[in-house]
């Protein structure tokens, strides 16, 4: 078996796994799995309304794992996704409202602002971890929790005056299309698509094609090397931070500019940046491993709601079946384990 | 006499390679045995067969007359097999008696019993002269102890044969001679060893007798004192090899490298490098030797940019280059073969290839306006890849699948081939085979015959000896002596290495 056809074949055994192990739990508390998994699949794939809330919503999961993955690359462990995509998502939308200007400008300014605050809220623990070797989970943890009550306090405060909910951004700065939408039975499909697609190829170009992706991918396999080479390791460290921060951002200009439209007070996380951790350990980290487990996810997420309706099973369950995915995908080991044993025999 | 260990013609393949070819080797009762071959000729494989890790294909393994099965590593060491691992299996945190008692703790009601098993640790230690302390931690000791601890945790274990993998890589000159003295021991109490190794002079030195094996085949036993180093050295490789490196006179012209009052800390901060001066002329080879420990890795790393020096001034050709990036002094003109290939020399996840360009992917033509080109990486690859023999499957192949030698020779190809000025080796040959290391030397040579300056440092006296046009010998952070290499002894500059001076030194070396 190549090394390849084993890297491919992890993932998918993971999955397996997971969907296995969920109806087992499925047929433990009583409900029928194969109703259930027709819903599901009727719910993410079943009609065109559903496909384009598929596309819709693996399109900010797309970008989150972009931010995991390319800070993964380079060694360090992001997981400040969701602080980098809340003010991305508040950039924004931010920039959506306050501006009247022609489209052709207005919507490159809005997206740009998304990716700038993104990578602005990355730069503080890249440069904390480069000057200070301060580990960057730790700082990029709480970065999430400022994140949350800044922009809270912002849209709260500064933007509205005392509202919940900023207004909608202007026709001038959306994602959003009516044809796209009417394409898709009116479902909430946008031009982040686009954007997210064009990440995956700037992740792939940047890493693989490029000296500065060079010099991050030597960083990320041994510093000391790449030091001795005459590599500016901390600059790279950095760097590295401010594209992942990069991505994020963009993933939160999808949402504020696409899906919804405008900014609300938040109670809490709302789990994309952390999807995107699981998203980007699903695609080992390479930009076109990210793009298929981002659509895998996105597919449970919308088919889920279709559980409850059609199959009468709580979409809990549904949570849970994804965490046994992510949870066999983590102990992927085991399953490597498993292929090596399996090719061996093979041979003899 | 009768053997304790009998492997009788093994053949082990991995997917059509054939590693071990019909390989024979009996290790009689008391007797020292040594394994010699080059990096990559399957003596590790050997013994890892031996070991219980692989099963062989053909042959069969008898111990003490009787054929067995060795199917894991447990029934090796039930039949009294025990293993000196190079790289040392040991909990850094845990004590000497508890890295020993490791998967073999005795315990009273269900707690280990930790005095018990000091005592007995202690006992060991005693009866076969390794005055190791069984409550020191491992952190805290030498490398030369931890391995003494290596071997005790496999007398613990009732062995009774000893491989020894490649034992004395690790080890200072002082070292390695208690290594041999507690080798003799282990002898006189009834064990057998086998010593995996290429250092010829060891194999002269302790063994009885010594198998060796060329590319998977076994070439045959000798017995040592009937044989010499030369004999040895063609055995392994298949050729004669010559040990006196040939060269010319050097022809010094001006100053490439001039060091003056170096001051380094190490990483504890403290003073590694005190005031060290030295300078390093146009077609001359400077040898540094010195006792491992006395300031020659924050030296090399001080020059070449990887550590902050404190003080004093390094110039190239004339421009002061202290504490400036390691970019800024590679491109002056400066080529360093670290000291730790792993560590500095290579990113091993990275293809050979890649490797190539490590410091030049920046230039043209391997790149163009921040983009890589490949087509001209791997032309590049390719040619330093034949140029300087390294034996790789491809240029694509990962540098982690490549031997240690074949990892040297592409590091060396990639200094050498940016011709700088001054190259700097640091240890080039540690770990190698002489196949190797006699390539290695020409090439240093050929430097210095090309008009560069070359500073060498190396733990291996006759490498000094052979390579060098000058000896600079380090003690306690400073250059405390400048020798010629043909008007001094081994003695005298082991005595020098110790700290003695230059006059009482030439005294000891003429009695």
């Amino acid at each position: 078996m190549s090394k390849r056809f084993k890297s491919l074949l992890t993932p998918i055994i993971a999955v397996l796994l997971g969907i296995i192990v969920g109806t087992i739990i499925m047929v433990v508390s009583g409900y029928n799995p194969v109703t259930a998994f027709t819903a599901l699949w009727n719910g993410s794939f079943g009609d065109i309304y559903y496909i384009g809330e598929v596309v819709r919503q693996f399109t900010p999961y797309i970008l989150a794992g972009l931010a995991v993955a390319f800070a993964f690359r380079v060694g360090l462990f992001n997981i400040g996704v969701e602080g980098q995509f809340l003010v991305g998502w508040l950039a924004a939308v931010w920039v959506g409202v306050a501006f009247d200007l022609p489209r052709i400008i207005h919507l490159p300014l809005a997206v740009l602002a998304a990716m700038v605050a993104g990578a602005l809220w990355a730069f503080i623990p890249g440069l904390l971890k480069a000057r200070f070797r301060v580990h960057e989970v730790i700082v990029t943890i709480m970065m999430n929790y400022v994140a949350l009550h800044v922009s809270n306090y912002i849209i709260k405060n500064i933007i509205t005056d005392n509202k919940d909910k900023t207004d909608l951004v202007k026709e001038s700065a959306t994602l959003r299309s009516d044809w796209l939408q009417s394409i898709t039975d009116y479902s909430r499909l946008h031009w982040g698509i686009v954007i997210a697609i064009i990440g995956c190829f700037v992740m792939w170009f940047l890493l693989e094609r490029t000296t500065r992706g060079f010099e991050l991918r030597s960083v990320g396999f041994n510093q000391h090397a790449a030091h001795y080479a005459g590599m500016n390791v901390n600059k790279n460290i950095i760097l590295s931070m401010v594209i992942a921060g990069g991505f994020a951002g963009l993933a939160g200009a999808m949402e504020g500019l696409g899906t919804f439209g405008y900014a609300t007070v938040k109670g809490g996380f709302t789990g994309v940046g952390f999807d995107g951790i699981a998203v980007a350990l699903l695609g080992g980290n390479t930009s076109l491993g990210v793009f298929f487990s981002a659509i895998l996810f996105g597919a449970l997420k919308v088919g889920a709601l279709n559980m409850p309706l059609e199959a009468g099973v709580p979409n809990e369950l549904v949570d849970i079946i994804i965490a046994l995915i992510v949870f066999f995908v983590a102990s992927s080991y085991i399953i490597r384990v498993f292929l090596d044993r399996i090719s061996k025999k093979e041979v003899k | 006499m009768e053997y304790v260990i009998e492997m009788l013609n093994i053949r082990k393949e991995f997917n059509g390679f054939v590693a071990n070819d019909n390989i024979t080797l009996q290790l009689k009762k008391g007797e020292i045995h040594a394994l010699l071959g080059e990096n990559g000729a399957g003596k590790s494989t050997l013994m890892n067969v031996l070991f219980g890790l692989y099963q062989p294909e053909a042959g069969e393994i008898r111990v003490k007359g009787k054929p067995v099965k060795i199917s894991d590593p447990n029934i090796a060491n039930d039949l009294g097999i025990g293993m000196v691992h190079q790289h040392f299996m040991l909990v850094d945190t845990f004590t000497v008696t508890e890295n020993i008692i490791l998967g073999r703790e005795i315990t009273t009601a269900g707690s280990i019993d930790i005095k018990k098993a000091e005592k007995q640790v202690r006992e060991i230690s005693e009866r076969y002269g390794l005055s190791v302390d069984p409550q020191a931690k491992i952190s805290d000791i030498s490398v030369g102890m931890q391995q003494r601890v290596e071997i005790l945790k496999t007398l613990y274990r009732g062995a009774e044969i000893l491989i020894f993998d490649e034992p004395t890589a690790v080890l200072t000159p002082q070292e390695i001679k208690e290594l041999i003295q507690i080798m003799k021991t282990l002898i006189k109490e009834g064990k057998s060893i086998i010593l995996i190794t290429h250092k010829l002079k060891e194999i002269m030195e302790v063994s009885d007798r010594c198998t060796v094996i060329r590319k998977g085949k076994g070439i045959g036993t000798v017995t040592v004192s009937e044989t010499n180093p030369n004999e040895l050295a063609s055995l392994m490789v298949g050729r004669e090899v010559v040990f006196k490196t040939e060269k010319k006179e050097a022809t010094p012209k001006e100053d490439v490298l001039e060091i003056t009052d170096l001051t380094v800390k190490d990483t504890r901060g403290v003073s590694a490098v005190n005031g060290l001066n030295l300078s390093v002329k146009a077609g001359e080879i400077v040898g540094i030797a010195g006792i491992d420990g006395n300031g020659q890795s924050e030296f090399i790393e001080a020059i070449t940019g990887l550590r902050k020096a404190e003080s004093g001034s390094v110039k190239l050709n004339g421009k002061e280059l202290i504490n400036q990036t390691p970019r800024k002094i590679t491109e002056s003109g400066v080529g360093h073969i670290p000291q730790d290939r792993h560590k500095h020399g290579l990113v091993l996840n990275f293809p050979i290839g890649e490797n190539m360009v490590l410091q030049t992917y920046n230039k043209r033509p391997f790149s163009k306006n921040g983009i890589l080109n490949f087509k001209e990486i791997y032309k590049k690859a390719k040619s330093l890849i034949s140029e300087y023999d390294v034996r790789t499957p491809s240029e694509y192949t990962l540098a982690r699948a490549l031997s240690g030698g074949n990892q040297q020779k592409a590091i060396i190809g990639r200094e050498v081939d940016r011709n700088p000025d001054l190259l700097i080796a640091a240890q080039p040959t540690r770990g190698l085979d002489v196949g190797a290391i006699e390539f290695i030397h020409k090439r240093l040579i050929e430097q210095r015959d090309n008009g560069k300056a070359v500073l060498l440092v190396s733990f291996e006296l006759d490498e000094i000896m052979n390579v060098s046009d000058r000896i600079a010998v380090i003690y306690e952070g400073k250059i405390v002596a400048i020798v010629n290499p043909k008007e001094t002894t081994e003695q005298e500059l082991g005595l020098l290495m110790a700290g003695s001076n230059r006059k009482e030194a030439g005294e000891h070396s003429n009695v």
